[in-house]
This record gives C-alpha cells, structure tokens and sequence, in this order.
C-alpha cells in the first residue's frame, strides 16, 4: 500500500476523510434535487382551485338550492330556482378564489405578514411582554371590573378566583408533570389533604387563615413524600395508576371516616381570612369599621382575589426560581433521562420526592384557599375530574410552560362557564337546546381541536435555566416528556 | 513483559476479582479478574457479547455483580489489610488518612460517582437531549452545588455563597466546552448536536462529576477518523493533565492499540488475556476470538502463527 501513491485527493487519507466529511455536509443540508416551481402563477391556481370548489358545490347543491318542491293541488309541484343556486356557487367561487389567492398561496401569502410579526418581534422576549401584561391586568382586575363591568362585578369576580386557583394547581402540577416528567394523575389528593388539614385545624383548634396555611402546606407536602416512596420505582403507566387510585383513597378514607372529617356531609363553619385581624363583615370590628367606608360585599371578593393572586404568584416564583436552581435542573434531568441522571451521582429518588412534595405543598396551599373561601368542604369537591381538568390545563398549556398554564385555565375554566351561558345556541339548534346539557361535549372537542393543532401544548418552547452567549428557545420535538407519556 | 510496565498490578486504582454475573442461566461475566493501573489508559476489548458493557455495569452499580469483589482505592496508600478489614466489616467504604477504599459492588449507582468517584458513558449516549450543552453539565456538578444551595434553601434566597458556586460551576463547564471545542454550542439543545459532538459532550459531562475513574462505552462509535484522532488526544489530555484514570470499551483497534497503556480482552464472559498492547495483539488467543476460531483450533492457530511470527507486528495492528 506504502509504495502506491496516487496524486488525487482521495488517496490521502486526509483528503478522503476532508472529501467524506463535505459529502456528508452536503447531505445534511438540503436535498440536491428540488422539486421543479409549479409552473402555474399564483393567480391561475387560485382560479383553477376556485373553480374546481364551486363545481363541487354546483354538483352538490344542486337539488337543494336549484329545485324546489312545493305541495300544490293534486301532488307536489316542481319549480325551478336557478338564481338561489347560483348565488352560492359564486360565494363559493369567490370565498375560495379568496381564500386561495391571500391565504394559502405560498409566494406571498398573507400569513407572511403575520410571519414577518413574528419575525421582527423573534429578539423580544414576547412571553415576558404577554406575561407583564397578563401581570397588571391580573392586579388592577377587581378595580376594571368594578369600573367597566359593575353589572356583572361580583360574578366575574367569583370566576376569576376559581381561574386563578386552577392557575395555581396547574403551577403546582406542572412542577411533577412538566418538570419532573412523573405524571401525576391524583394530584387532587394534595389539594384534598390541604383542604380538609386547613378545615380541622380551624375549626378544632380555632385557628385563623394564616396560621394555618403553612401548616396545610406542609401536611400536603408530608404526604407527597408519603405517595412520594411507594411510586419512586414505577415507571410510565404505573406511575399513573397508582397515582390515580391514590387520589382517590383520600376521597374514599374522607368520605368513611365520618367521626373525623364529617364523612360525605363535610366541614361546616370554616372560618373566613382576616386582614391583620380585620374582618370582612358588617359591625364592630370589621375592615369597613375600620377604614371608615361603608361596607359592601364587594370587599371580601376583592379581599380572597388578591389572596389567591398572591399564593399563585409565590408559586410561580418559586418555580422559576427552582427552575434555576440545582433541584429544578435536576428535575428537568429527570424528565429528559433518569438512567443519566443516576450516572453523575444524582439521587434520583431525593429529586423525585423533592419534586412531590413542593408539587403537593402548592396543592395543599390552593386546597386550604379553597376551604376558607367556599366555608364548607366535603369529599364531592375532590374528585378525580378536578385531576384530570387540572392535568389538561398543564398539557394544555405545554408541559412545563408556566405562562402556557395561565392561557390554558384562562381557557379552560372560562370556557366550560362560557359554555353554560351561551344561550345563543338555541337559535341552531332549537328551543330545547340546554347548553349546560353539552358544554361538556363541546368542551371536549374543542379541546381535542387544539390538541391536533399544537400536540405539545400552546406554549411548546422551553427556555433554558442557564445561558453562557445567547438565550435560545428549545423546540417541544427535542424536549423529553418523561415518565407515562 | 518488563516490570516496570505494569503499573496496575503495582499501583491498581481499580480491582475486579472473581466477579461473576448471571442473567438467569446465561452466565454474562465469569471469575473475571483483573486490575486497572492509576493513570493507566486500560482498554477492554472483546468481540460483541463478550460482556463488556455488563463489566461497566457492574462497575457503576448498575448491576449487582452474583458474586465477586470490586473494589477502587482513591489513593495510593490503601494497603491490602485495609482492604481486608473493611471487606469482613460490612461497610461499603472506608474514609481514612491511610487511604479511602470503596466496595464497589456494595454500593448504588449514584453514589458510586458522588462518593467513589466512578464516572461512565454509555453505548447509547445518554444526553439530556432537550437541555443546552452548558445545561448539561451544569446537571453533572449538581452534588456539588446542591451543597452550596444549601439544599436549595440558601439558593432560593440567593445568598452570596451559592451564587459564587454557581458562577465556578459555569466557569467549569465553559473551559471544558471550549477544550472539546463545544464552546460555540454551548447554547443549543443537545440533542441538535452532531453525533461526534454528542460524543464529546457525554465524556466532558462525565468529567464534570470530577471523577478518579471514567469509564468510557465505545466512545469512538461511529466517529470518523479525524475525530476518533481527536478523542485520542482528548483522553491522553485526559489522563495527563487531570489524572484521571481511563477504562475504555473499544471496538475500533487503530484507538485502542494507541493510546492504551493496558488491555484486557473479553471472550464469552472470560479474560483471555490481559497485558500491554504489544503483548495482546501477538496473543493467539485474541487473534482466535476474533477471527472466531473454536477453542480447539486454538493450538493449531498458534502453531500458524508461530511460523509466522515475522508478519504478527504489522498485521495486528488491524485486527
Ligand atoms: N440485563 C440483562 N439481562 C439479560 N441478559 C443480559 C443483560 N445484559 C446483558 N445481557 C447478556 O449478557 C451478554 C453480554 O452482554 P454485553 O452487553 O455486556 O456485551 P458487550 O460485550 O458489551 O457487547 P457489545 O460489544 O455488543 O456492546 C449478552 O449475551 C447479553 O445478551
Ligand atoms: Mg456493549
């Protein structure tokens, strides 16, 4: 071999590997033979395409739109309506023709323009700008409400505290599923714990809101760890179950224990939240005594909003905190490779109780705030559909996007009571039409539409916990989804 | 075979003995012992299904070995006494100013790299596909900064200590980055990397856990020449700079007969031979296993062989 040398390139071996290396540089880029540009320009497409649609529709309508049958003497008679037939097929040109020539065509579509939106706009950190003003709106709602809306005030208010604990309990949840990868399907369990904990210290030991919250906390996160040890070795769809039937072991021990947490006829009297001992009611003693404003309903409203606004926003700090922390990158560790994880001496086991339990203390918070403000509790509010709409906000939102949770319960909660008012459906489908009856339904497929359009998620990026030049998003495709998907 | 040359039966770092592991009736490693020198580049070689993957198992407490003692003296003073004592006591490891010693095979995977010091790679690389480059091993020296979060406590309220931690533990992973020359990456997802950069990215985040022992799974697969040339002098680096101790599975001969200072070779879960590189690649034996001869005609090869023993130097360069 030594003594043949050939003058070409290939015959060093440094030329050859150089020769290989560019060959496989060119197959990584582009394929070398593109297809050949249609050869029709944009408008005689849209032409032809516009065409081909309103044949379709002349063919398909015809018997509906062209004919008629009336019931004359002796039979039905048939007449001729050529005009009404022909109107549609030309709004079916014309809308196609439309739709073609702006939208759909690719040399310069439309959506271009909406592309070189998002384009300009790629350098800004545009979650951060919707997330600021989610932010201000979210702390001004109860003074927009009561100025733009003062009809529907207390409503609107009502439903923007159960938006906001769902927001929360997604937060919570998406520490598990979103970070951690362990899919949690009793996540409702945490939320029970924290409730009823809150509900037996406060009416037992005639302990206030505030004192009890840290304590509701930390028996929820107690009994992370305690779900936390039995699961620590399933894996995927075990995780799953088993999580699941846990959840509803709590509902069940709550609803059978009755000398203890009052069975299925629940906890009465749970005590409302005081401002530094300042009540909101009537009389002496009160927060409207106390300032010297006339007293309104109103104010323990807007009182319990800012509470839960506050506990959603220490939950969303905390998590991005994390997030930048050791525990949280270890976490994200454990949804992209355990096996890895274990490799550079991460005890996964601590990582994955960790991740339960902050999860589960969240829950326990959100639980005992949902006690103080309903004033009763019992185990029918705890049962598995709260996991599963909880669950579907955090896939919803894209696993592990904070701000794709907020969008999602947004959507998700103020859908299904969107649904329930939505009256206006009974001019389709008739005077009968309940539309509390299929809000469910229709809540559903709309969800399964959104699921087709963004399988990971609204929010499908991940932004990383650590840059050394240049923050760059990473794509839903890359990012692991951990245990149970 | 000159004395001098064997640093791991003087100066091991790492010793296997007796280890056996059995997969139900499949015997994967059987009585297998040997030594790894400190400082030693030590290749383990063996045709596919010779056990080799499941020796590095056993190693990083990914199996639990059936039988068999492995253990990792940090330090050169650990006397065989030690070893002895602390084998009868029961513990998994020893911490003292003669030396520390760890038994291996008493230990679990993780805290075979927190506390022995043990580092892999694996066959299949193992990245953190959706993380960055610097997010990856920032993971790796999360022991490390764990401590320094003060459980996370100290971190979440971001005292001072954590952050210098933090800022050192970035520190690390750029000047690693940027002598696998990663450092232009180190904001991508891992998993858009190249396959030899994904490569390089495994054993520079198994470094990061600032091991005594890394052990390498094929680290060559699929590389091609010029960077499997480049991983050569990233392991001598390795080795030189930094003193820590190799063990490298390796398919691709033209790495292991260069840069090892040691080889073993593996056949059915046996050692068949054992010795410098030179020594391994005249061994009959070796040549047998790997062109798959059968036992028997292994004496009629070395009778072959022995008549040719003029053309063994250059030929088994490419075996
Ligand atoms: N977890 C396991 N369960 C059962 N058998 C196993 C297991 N792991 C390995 N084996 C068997 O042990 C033998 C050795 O496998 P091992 O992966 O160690 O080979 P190897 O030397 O690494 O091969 P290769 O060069 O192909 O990587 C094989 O027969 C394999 O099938
Ligand atoms: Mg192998």
């Amino acid at each position: 071999m030594a003594e043949t040398n050939f003058p070409t390139a290939t015959a060093y071996p440094e030329g050859a590997e150089r020769l290989s290396e560019e060959q496989r540089e060119a197959m990584r880029g582009e394929p070398p033979f593109a297809e050949a540009p249609p050869t029709d320009s944009r408008l005689v497409r849209a032409l032809k395409e516009a065409g081909i649609t309103a044949g379709l529709i002349a063919v398909l309508t015809v018997f509906f739109f062209a004919f008629k049958t009336d019931i004359a003497a002796g039979g039905l008679a048939l007449t001729a309506d050529p005009i009404q037939w022909i109107v549609w097929i030309a709004i079916a040109f014309v809308g196609r023709f439309v739709l073609s020539y702006l939208v759909f065509a690719n040399d310069k579509p439309t959506v271009g323009g909406w592309k070189k939106i998002t384009a300009a706009t790629a350098g800004w950190p545009v979650g951060k700008v919707i997330g600021a003003i989610l932010l201000l709106v979210a702390l001004t709602l109860p003074f927009l409400l009561s100025t733009f809306l003062p009809s529907q005030n207390r409503y609107l208010l009502d439903l923007s505290i159960l938006i906001l604990t769902y927001v929360m309990l997604g937060w919570g949840l998406n520490i598990v599923v979103g970070l951690a990868g362990l899919l949690d399907l009793g996540y409702v369990a945490f939320y029970a714990v924290g409730a009823y904990s809150f509900a037996l210290l406060a009416t037992n030991f005639d302990l206030g809101f505030w004192v009890c919250l840290p304590m509701a906390g930390l028996f929820a996160a107690l009994w992370g760890v305690m779900l936390g040890f039995p699961v620590l070795r399933l894996r995927g769809d075990y995780l799953a179950i088993v999580t699941l039937a846990f959840g509803e072991i709590i509902r069940v021990v709550l609803l059978n224990w009755a000398n203890f947490t009052g069975g299925p006829n629940g906890i009465l009297g749970i005590p409302k939240p005081t401002l530094f001992g300042l009540e909101f009611n009537r009389g002496a003693g009160s927060f409207s005594d106390f300032f010297g404003i006339p007293y309104s309903p109103i104010q323990r409203f807007i009182f319990l909003y800012y509470i839960i606004l506050a506990l959603a926003l220490l939950t969303n700090f905390v998590t991005m905190r994390m997030r930048k922390l050791p525990v949280g990158r270890a976490w994200e560790a454990l949804r992209e490779d355990e096996i890895a994880c274990r490799s550079l001496g991460i005890n996964t086991v601590n990582v994955k109780l960790t991740a339960f339990a902050t999860g589960a203390m969240f829950g326990g918070f959100a639980g005992s705030f949902f006690a103080t403000r309903q004033g009763f509790i019992s185990p029918e509010s705890f049962t598995f559909i709260e996991s599963a709409i909880i669950l579907a906000i955090v896939v919803l939102g894209g696993l592990g996007s904070q701000l794709g949770v907020v969008i999602a319960s947004v959507v998700m909660i103020g859908g299904i009571e969107l649904l329930r008012n939505l009256t206006g459906l009974q001019a389709i489908f008739g005077a009968g039409f309940d539309p509390t009856e299929y809000r469910m339904l229709i809540f559903g497929l709309a969800m399964v539409l959104i699921m087709v359009w963004k399988p990971r998620g609204l929010v499908s990026t991940r932004s990383p916990s650590a840059i050394y030049k240049a923050k760059k998003k990473i794509g839903a495709d890359l990012v692991a989804q951990g245990e149970g998907h | 075979m000159l004395k001098q040359n064997r640093n791991w039966t003087d100066n091991p770092i790492l010793s296997v003995e007796h280890l056996t592991m059995r997969f139900g009736g499949l015997v994967a490693i059987d009585d297998l012992s040997f030594d790894v020198g400190r400082g030693d580049i030590t290749a383990l070689i063996g045709p596919n299904g010779a056990g080799k993957t499941t020796v590095f198992n056993c190693v990083t407490g990914f199996y639990k070995p059936t039988e068999g003692r492995i253990a990792l003296r940090r330090d050169q003073h650990a006397t065989d006494e030690a070893l002895h004592e602390l084998t009868r006591s029961g513990r998994q490891y020893s911490e003292t100013d003669k030396g520390s010693i760890f038994l291996l095979e008493r230990m679990t995977d993780f805290r075979i790299t927190e506390v022995a010091g043990v580092a892999r790679t694996f066959q299949n690389i193992r990245l953190f596909g959706g993380m960055t480059v610097l997010e990856n091993l920032l993971v790796a020296q999360h022991n490390k900064l764990m401590r320094a979060s003060g459980l996370t406590i100290g971190g979440l309220l971001g005292l001072p200590g954590y952050r210098r931690a933090a800022d050192a533990a970035k520190d690390t992973a750029i000047e690693w980055l940027r002598r696998v020359d990663l450092l232009d990456r180190a904001d991508d997802p891992a998993a858009d990397l190249p396959y030899g950069a994904q490569r390089r990215l495994e054993i520079v985040r198994a470094l990061c856990t600032d091991p005594v022992l890394l052990c390498l799974d094929e680290p060559a697969a699929g590389l091609n020449p010029r960077e499997s040339t480049e991983l050569n002098t990233l392991l001598k680096y390795i080795r030189d700079e930094h003193g820590v101790s190799v063990l490298l599975i390796e398919h691709d001969m033209g790495v292991v007969m260069e840069i090892s200072d040691h080889i073993i070779v593996l056949d059915y879960g046996k050692k068949i031979s054992d010795g410098t590189a030179a020594a391994v690649r005249s061994d009959p034996k070796v040549i047998a296993a790997y062109l798959g001869v059968d036992d028997e005609e292994v004496d009629d090869v070395e009778r072959d062989l022995n008549v040719k023993t003029g053309h063994d130097a250059t030929a088994g360069g490419s075996l």
